[in-house]
C-alpha cells in the first residue's frame, strides 16, 4: 500500500478542511471537497462486461469515459435504488475521474482537524483504513472517509497500473 | 554582448541530427571507387553546416571532428584524396562520435573528448597526418569562430579569410543585440531558406565563405547568392549592400569589404537568426536547387506538435457533434427539414475532409525509419561476416508520426535479429545451395486501415526444436502438441532466446517481448511466419492512425457496441440448418466454410433478445489469425467514432479495444475482434464446463 498517496496526519492538526457530506442509506459520511469535481443527478450508464456488480458502468462526462461506482453495492449500505434523487459525486483522484452513486447530497461543513475523532475499528460499513475519523455536527455523527485512498484501492480494483504496482 | 543562446540549440540540435542522417545517408551510397563530386558537395555541406552552428554554440567538441571531416571531404572534391571502404568506415564511425557528442550537449553535460581526441586522430589518420597542427591553434585562437580556423587550414588565401573572419567578429557582436526581440519570427522562414543555402556551401570552394554560416545569416547567404542570382530570396532582408561581394573573388578585399559589412548587418539584422538557422539545415539540400523558382522555398513550416494534436482532438470533438447534429435533423419534421438535411450532409463532408486533412499533417513517410537502416545493416553484416542485401519496398507509405518514432526500436530489434540469427554465414548458405548473399527486405505497405510493416528473411527460419528445447529450459508454459504458430509465440515470452552465446548484437533474451509489448501499446500486433530453411517474416500490423475508426454498430440487449468495421467480412441472418454443432461449438456452416459462434451477449454479461442465433444476426468477423460469427440482436449503422481511451479513468477491459460516445451522448464500447477471438477458444470451454 506503500505506493498510495495519503495525507500527512501532521498536516491536519492545524488546516482546518471542508468536507462534503452525504447519505449512504441512513448513514451519514464526509469527504474531502477538493476532491470534488461536480456533482450530477444519476444517468443510465453504459455496463462494463466481467466488472463487479458495484461498478455500474461508465458515461460521457464531456468527452471523458468515466467509471461510476455504486458505495451502497460495494458496502452493502442502504439500499441501490436510482430514482431522480440519486446523485453522482464525480472526484477527481490522481489525474482520474471517477462517479460515485450517492443516495443524497446534504451539506459542506468545515472541519477543525482537533474536533476529528478516531475512527471506530468496528460498526461501520468501510475498513478503518478507509476513514479518517468521526467528525460529530448537529448531533449526528459523520463518518470521514479517506477517499483518495478508497478509490485507489485494490479492493474497488478501478484503476489497472494500481493493481499491478501492488502485485509486483 | 551575453545573450542566453540556449534558446537556440533546440534548432541547432536538432538540424545536426537531420545532417547527420543526411551525411550517414550520403556516405553509405558513395561509391569509393568513383565519388560522385555532387554527393561529395552535399556531405560537405552537411558536415560544415554543423561546423558552423556548432561555432555559433562554441560546442567545440564537434568543431573539432566536423572540421578534420571537412578537411577530408574538401580534399575529396578536388581530388586529391582518393577513397575507399575503410575511409568510408572511419567516416561512418565519426558520424556516431558525432552523435554521441551532440547527444552530450543536448542533456547540457560535458563532451566526451577522449572520444573527440581518438575520432579525430582516426580522421587524421585518413586524411594525412602532415597538415594539420596550424589549425588547432586557430581554432583556440578564434573561440566560436573556429570555423575560420578550420577553412583557413584548406584554403589557398587563409590570410584573407582570417582577418575577415575578425571583422565579422566585430559584426556579429553589434549583430547579436538584434537577434534577440527576433526569436518569433525565427521558426517559418527557418525552413524557408531552402535552396539558398545550398549555394553558400556549394561555393563553399571558396572557403573563406564558409565560416560566415554560423554568424549573421543572411549576410554569408546573399554573399553568395550574389553569384547565383539568388536574390529573390532574401530581398525582405535588404541585403542590397552585399553586392560588395558579388565578385566571388573577392578574398582579398574581404577586409574592406567586411568592414562595409558591419553597417549592413545591423540592418541585416531583421532576419538573421531564421536565415543562420536555415542555412545548417538545409545545406545538405539538394545540390540542383539553385535552378528552383523562390515559391517552393516557403513551403514547409515547422509546427509544434502539440498543436497539431489539439487540432486533432478538436477535430474528434467536431466528428461526434456533427453525428448529434444529424441524430436531430433525423427527428424533425417540417417544411425546412429538406434544407437541414442537404446543409448536414454538407457539414459531414466537410467535417470528413476536414479530418482526414489535419490526420495527413500527422502523417510521415515510411522511409523516415527505413533509412537508418541500410547503415545498420552494413555494419552489422560486416560484424558478424555475413553478406547481406538489403531491400527497401514501400518507403513512401505514410504513418503516423506518434508511430514512426515508437517503430524504430522494434523494427531495429528485428532487423538485428534476421541478421544474426536469420541469415546464415555465407559459406553455410553456399552449402544449402542458397546465393551467398542473404536477403533482407523491409517492407511497408497499406491494408485497408491498417499498415504492415514486413521485415523479411531469406535466412533460415525459425527453428521450431529449438525454441521448443529452449522454452522448456526457461520454465516457459508451453501447450501440449503446439502448432507453428504457438511455437513462434513462444519467442516473444520474457526472458527467451535462442541465442547458443550472447552476443552485442542480439540474444540477451530481453528482446522479443519487449517488441511485441511495444507494438501492442501502439495497438498493433506482431505476426510470425517462419519456413524453416527458406527464412521467415516478422509483420507489424498496426492501425493507420490513433483516434479514429469505421465502426459498424451493433445492438445486444439494449447496449450499443461498435464493430470495427476492418474486421467485417459480412452479416447474415442464418437459417436452421445452417447452424451445426461441432463438439461443444456451434458452428455456422456458410458456403461450405464453419464459423464458430461467438456470442456478444455471453462475453458482454448483458441479457440478449433472444439466445437463438436465426433471431439475431451473425456478423462473420476475420481477424489476422482466426474467423468466427459473432451473435448480435441487430445490426444499427456504420458509422465513424472517435475513439476514447477506457484506461484514461478506468481501466482496460477483456474484449473492449477502447470507448466512444454516440451522437446521443451515450457512451458505446468498441470491440476488440482480436482478443474476441482468444475468447472463442474460453467460450467453448465455459460452455462445455456449463452443459
Amino acid at each position: 500500500m506503500n505506493n498510495q498517496p495519503t495525507v500527512a496526519p501532521a498536516s491536519q492538526d492545524t488546516v482546518s478542511l471542508e468536507y462534503l457530506t452525504f447519505t449512504l442509506g441512513d448513514e451519514h459520511y464526509g469527504l474531502d471537497i477538493m476532491k470534488v469535481r461536480e456533482i450530477r443527478g444519476y444517468e443510465p450508464v453504459t455496463k462494463i462486461a466481467n466488472a463487479p456488480a458495484f461498478i455500474k458502468g461508465v458515461l460521457n462526462l464531456r468527452g471523458d469515459i468515466v467509471p461510476i461506482v455504486d458505495l451502497r453495492l460495494k458496502f452493502n449500505v442502504g439500499e441501490a435504488s436510482y430514482n431522480e434523487f440519486t446523485i453522482v459525486i464525480m472526484l477527481h483522484i490522481n489525474e482520474r475521474i471517477v462517479g460515485i452513486v450517492v443516495d443524497a447530497v446534504s451539506d459542506v461543513i468545515n472541519m477543525q482537524a482537533s474536533d476529528i475523532k478516531p475512527p471506530p475499528e468496528f460498526g461501520v460499513a468501510f475498513d478503518s483504513q478507509y476513514l479518517y475519523g468521526l467528525a460529530p455536527v448537529n448531533e449526528q455523527m459523520i463518518i470521514l472517509l479517506n477517499i483518495e485512498k478508497l478509490i485507489s484501492s485494490q479492493e474497488l480494483g478501478l484503476f489497472d497500473n494500481n493493481a499491478v504496482a501492488l502485485e509486483g | 554582448m551575453s545573450m542566453d543562446m540556449s534558446q537556440f540549440h533546440g534548432v541547432f540540435i536538432e538540424e545536426s541530427h537531420e545532417h547527420l542522417d543526411e551525411m550517414e545517408h550520403l556516405l553509405l551510397a558513395l561509391d569509393p571507387s568513383s565519388p560522385d563530386v555532387e554527393e561529395l558537395n552535399s556531405i560537405f555541406r552537411a558536415a560544415h553546416s554543423i561546423k558552423g552552428g556548432s561555432g555559433m554554440f562554441a560546442f567545440d567538441a564537434l568543431i573539432t571532428v566536423t572540421h578534420v571531416m571537412e578537411n577530408i571531404f574538401d580534399r575529396a572534391r578536388q581530388g586529391k584524396f582518393q577513397f575507399s571502404a575503410r575511409v568510408i568506415d572511419g567516416l561512418l564511425s565519426a558520424v556516431d562520435t558525432l552523435r554521441t557528442l551532440l547527444k552530450s550537449y543536448t542533456d547540457a553535460t560535458e563532451p566526451d573528448w577522449a572520444l573527440v581526441n581518438t575520432a579525430t586522430a582516426d580522421l587524421e589518420l585518413i586524411l594525412d597526418p602532415s597538415s594539420e597542427p596550424a589549425v588547432d591553434t586557430k581554432e583556440q585562437a578564434y573561440g566560436f569562430f573556429v570555423s575560420v580556423g578550420a577553412e583557413s587550414s584548406s584554403s589557398e588565401s587563409s590570410e584573407g579569410s582570417t582577418e575577415a573572419s575578425v571583422k565579422v567578429g566585430e559584426r556579429d557582436d553589434e549583430g547579436f543585440g538584434f537577434f534577440e526581440p527576433l526569436v518569433s519570427t525565427a521558426e517559418a522562414p527557418m525552413e524557408a531558406g531552402g535552396e539558398g543555402s545550398n549555394e553558400v556551401t556549394e561555393n563553399g570552394d571558396d572557403e573563406g565563405f564558409g565560416f560566415f554560416e554560423p554568424l549573421p545569416g543572411p549576410a554569408t547567404a546573399e554573399l553568395d547568392q550574389v553569384d547565383d542570382e539568388g536574390f529573390g530570396f532574401f530581398a525582405p532582408s535588404g541585403q542590397s549592400d552585399n553586392q560588395v561581394y558579388a565578385d566571388e573573388k573577392g578574398f582579398p578585399v574581404s577586409d574592406g569589404v567586411s568592414e562595409e559589412a558591419i553597417t549592413p548587418a545591423t540592418g541585416l539584422m531583421d532576419k538573421p537568426r531564421p536565415a543562420a538557422a536555415k542555412l545548417a539545415v538545409t545545406g545538405s539540400g539538394k545540390a540542383d536547387s539553385k535552378a528552383k523558382p523562390e515559391s517552393t522555398e516557403a513551403s514547409s513550416i515547422r509546427v509544434d506538435i502539440v498543436k497539431i494534436d489539439s487540432l486533432v482532438n478538436l477535430v474528434g470533438e467536431l466528428v461526434i457533434t456533427q453525428s448529434m447534429l444529424n441524430l436531430i435533423g433525423d427527428e424533425l419534421t417540417g417544411p425546412t427539414v429538406e434544407r437541414l438535411h442537404s446543409a448536414l450532409s454538407e457539414l459531414e463532408r466537410n467535417t470528413r475532409e476536414l479530418q482526414e486533412g489535419i490526420m495527413s499533417i500527422r502523417m510521415l513517410p515510411m522511409s523516415f525509419v527505413f533509412n537508418r537502416f541500410p547503415r545498420v545493416v552494413r555494419d552489422l553484416s560486416k560484424k558478424l561476416n555475413k553478406k547481406v542485401d538489403l531491400q527497401i519496398e514501400g518507403g513512401q507509405t505514410e504513418i503516423d508520426k506518434g508511430l514512426i518514432e515508437r517503430l524504430v526500436d522494434p523494427l531495429t530489434h528485428l532487423v538485428r535479429n534476421s541478421l544474426d540469427h536469420g541469415i546464415e554465414l555465407p559459406d553455410v548458405r553456399a552449402a544449402r545451395g542458397k546465393p551467398e548473399t542473404g536477403r533482407l527486405t523491409l517492407k511497408a505497405e497499406q491494408k485497408g486501415g491498417n499498415i504492415l510493416i514486413s521485415v523479411l528473411d531469406d535466412g533460415g527460419g525459425l527453428d521450431r526444436d529449438r525454441i521448443l528445447v529452449k522454452a522448456y529450459e526457461n520454465n516457459i508454459d508451453v501447450v501440449e502438441n503446439p502448432t507453428d504458430q504457438q511455437v513462434w509465440q513462444l519467442i516473444m515470452s520474457a526472458g527467451f532466446s535462442t541465442a547458443a552465446e550472447v552476443t552485442d548484437v542480439s540474444g540477451r533474451g530481453v528482446g522479443m517481448d519487449v517488441v511485441k509489448r511495444n507494438i501492442e501499446s501502439m495497438g498493433g500486433r506482431l505476426e510470425i511466419e517462419s519456413e524453416a530453411g527458406l527464412g521467415s517474416s516478422f509483420q507489424i500490423r498496426l492501425p493507420l492512425t490513433l483516434a479514429i475508426l469505421d465502426g459498424m454498430s451493433i445492438a445486444v440487449g439494449g447496449q450499443m457496441f461498435i464493430i470495427p468495421l476492418v474486421n467485417i467480412i459480412e452479416s447474415v441472418q442464418p437459417d436452421k440448418p445452417q447452424l451445426k454443432r461441432i463438439g461443444n461449438q456451434q458452428v455456422l456452416d456458410l458456403r461450405d466454410a464453419y464459423w464458430p459462434i461467438v456470442r456478444l451477449h455471453q462475453v458482454m454479461e448483458v441479457e440478449p433478445k433472444s439466445e437463438d442465433p436465426c433471431e439475431g444476426i451473425l456478423v462473420l468477423i476475420e481477424t489476422s489469425k482466426t474467423r468466427f460469427a459473432l451473435l448480435v440482436d441487430e445490426l444499427i449503422g456504420q458509422q465513424q467514432v472517435v475513439i476514447k481511451s477506457l484506461e484514461q479513468h478506468y481501466r482496460r477491459v477483456p474484449g473492449v479495444a477502447g470507448a466512444t460516445i454516440m451522437g446521443d451522448g451515450s457512451v458505446a464500447l468498441i470491440l476488440d475482434a482480436e482478443s474476441l477471438a482468444l475468447r472463442v477458444e474460453e467460450s467453448v470451454a465455459v460452455r462445455s464446463g456449463n452443459e
